[in-house]
């Protein structure tokens, strides 16, 4: 990173940061600066990455191959059909034809279900179904078996947590408790997991400010 | 109970304060401190180490900049450990804010390792529709990525002419900070048996776990922690390994502030009865 750039990074870097002692309009306006830069490299980025190189090249390609526009555009009809339903999707904008957005949005949907439902059950419930099918008693390995078990109560006790079509009394009642128990070590083994993300970022900027900018550590 | 009071009433900026000193100061006296290295770690290691010279290895970059501190010393140190290996890789990612992160990480790798561009690594670059390109990367990259990120068709890379899809790629490394891996998981290694680990955050390295225990994953690196094994594996330190006397002093002060705050509310509540 040259100079230049480490000490926007750095200004940045504490405009944000500043927001922590109160909102100001330096910690604005490096936020609006974030979302700004963000939203433009995005664009530039799909536009030369993917529409000029997968949508506009090959018609430019196949001309410059034949000699003719005609020839190229007969040769890439199928990419007039990507083209057409991305243009279409950009007609939310207009209240009035607005409606038309909904077949590119239909066409995604339909792709995405399919792709997804024989994939979840292929990918995520059967694998994580069988892995709960473990034997409860393991011989000549006791912590095994502790594991097994606590597996297994700590599955059967979450899911008679959410289950909601009878009243949680009696031996429900006994194992959403349990359940609950389960949930609240997951709930916070997360929020350990969470302080320890956020302390981690902390230190990426701190760790920057003093070895990039200011050179205190290497 | 008056300090009780007056911690009730603490002004908040000055627990930010706190926090900030106790995060600087390790990091500025330079402590150091070694790491236990974990089985999902090890897990991970060891599965690269195995692989054959030649091996071809995807990564894929699903972070950008806002998660940099934590996957960059993941991506780094897993790079490192590849290229030390001999193994070929393919960068690619869903994350089209992420793929100039990654980048930097692979050319700076590859610089201190001299390895060469399309012919020890190749980066495809960002294609949208994350589960519609994992599926078709299980027929053929070149159906997705017809060249490289630069624009060079991928037949005249001389080390992917012969890698056509999944089968002839033998490790996927997703360095992950959203839910991109699941996709990964769920579209590509329960369909097409690709062998995958992952780096995560943090954050997410607690749901990631259900994946590692049901063999979905063959090894996980969660948060800076995670990073600061692999580097200590590959015996490269680097900001991982540098930042856990930090995190350990940041986490001994939330742990404390957490003590506080359960005796204050615990005797407020006596009080009130």
């Amino acid at each position: 990173m040259t100079v230049v750039g480490i000490w926007i990074a750095a200004f940045l870097t504490l405009a944000i940061f500043s927001f922590l002692y109160k909102d100001n309009p330096v910690y604005k306006f490096a936020e609006h600066l974030y979302v700004g830069v963000s939203a433009g490299y995005y664009v530039i980025y799909v536009w030369s990455t993917d529409i000029r190189p997968l949508l506009f090249n090959p018609f430019v390609q196949t001309h410059a191959q034949t000699g003719s526009w005609g020839a190229s555009l007969s040769q890439n009809a199928a990419l007039f059909i990507p083209a057409v339903l991305g243009v279409v999707m950009l007609l939310r904008a207009f209240p009035k034809i607005a409606w038309v957005s909904r077949w590119p949005i239909s066409f995604m949907v339909g792709i995405g279900a399919g792709l997804a439902i024989t994939a979840d059950v292929q990918g995520y419930l059967f694998p994580q179904v069988q892995a709960t099918l473990v034997p409860l008693w393991v011989r000549g390995s006791l912590f095994t078996t502790f594991n097994n078990v606590l597996l297994f109560v700590g599955v059967v006790g979450s899911v008679g947590y959410f289950y909601f079509s009878r009243e949680h009394k009696g031996f429900l009642g006994g194992l959403s408790k349990i359940g609950i128990l389960f949930i609240m070590v997951a709930f916070g083994a997360s929020f350990g997991y969470t302080v320890m993300a956020r302390i981690s970022l902390l230190i990426g900027r701190i760790h920057f400010l003093f070895a990039d900018w200011l050179h205190l550590i290497r | 109970m008056n300090w009780l009071a007056k911690l009730e009433k603490i002004d908040r900026r000055w627990i930010f304060l706190g926090v900030a000193l106790v995060v600087a100061a390790p990091l500025l006296l330079g402590l150091k401190t070694s790491v236990d290295i974990t089985p999902p770690v090890k897990n991970t290691y060891e599965t690269i180490d195995r692989l054959p010279p030649g091996s071809v290895v995807m990564v894929s970059i699903d972070y950008d900049a806002s998660t940099m501190p934590e996957n960059q010393p993941m991506l780094l140190a897993v790079l490192r450990h590849a290229f030390q290996k001999n193994l070929k890789i393919i960068l690619m990612g869903h994350w089209p804010l992420g793929l100039p992160v990654g980048t930097l990480g692979l050319d700076q790798v590859a610089r201190e390792m001299h390895k060469t561009y399309g012919v020890d690594y190749v980066n495809l670059g960002f294609r949208p529709g994350t589960a519609a390109v994992m599926v078709n990367l299980g027929t053929e990259i070149r159906n997705v990525f017809p060249s490289d990120y630069k624009g060079v068709p991928l037949d005249s890379l001389e080390m992917v002419k012969n890698v056509h899809n999944y089968n002839d790629i033998r490790l996927l490394v997703g360095i992950e900070a959203g839910d991109t891996y699941e996709f990964w998981i769920i579209y590509v290694q329960a369909r097409f048996g690709l062998k995958m680990a992952m780096g995560t955050t943090a954050v997410m390295a607690p749901t990631a776990y259900k994946y590692l225990q049901s063999g979905q994953l063959v090894g996980l690196i969660g948060g800076l922690k995670g990073a600061a094994e692999y580097e200590s594996l590959v015996n490269h330190p680097g900001i991982g390994l540098a930042g856990m006397p930090a995190q350990s002093a940041g986490h001994l002060l939330i742990i404390l502030f957490i003590i506080l705050g359960n005796i204050g509310y615990f005797l407020s509540r006596r009080k009130k009865a």
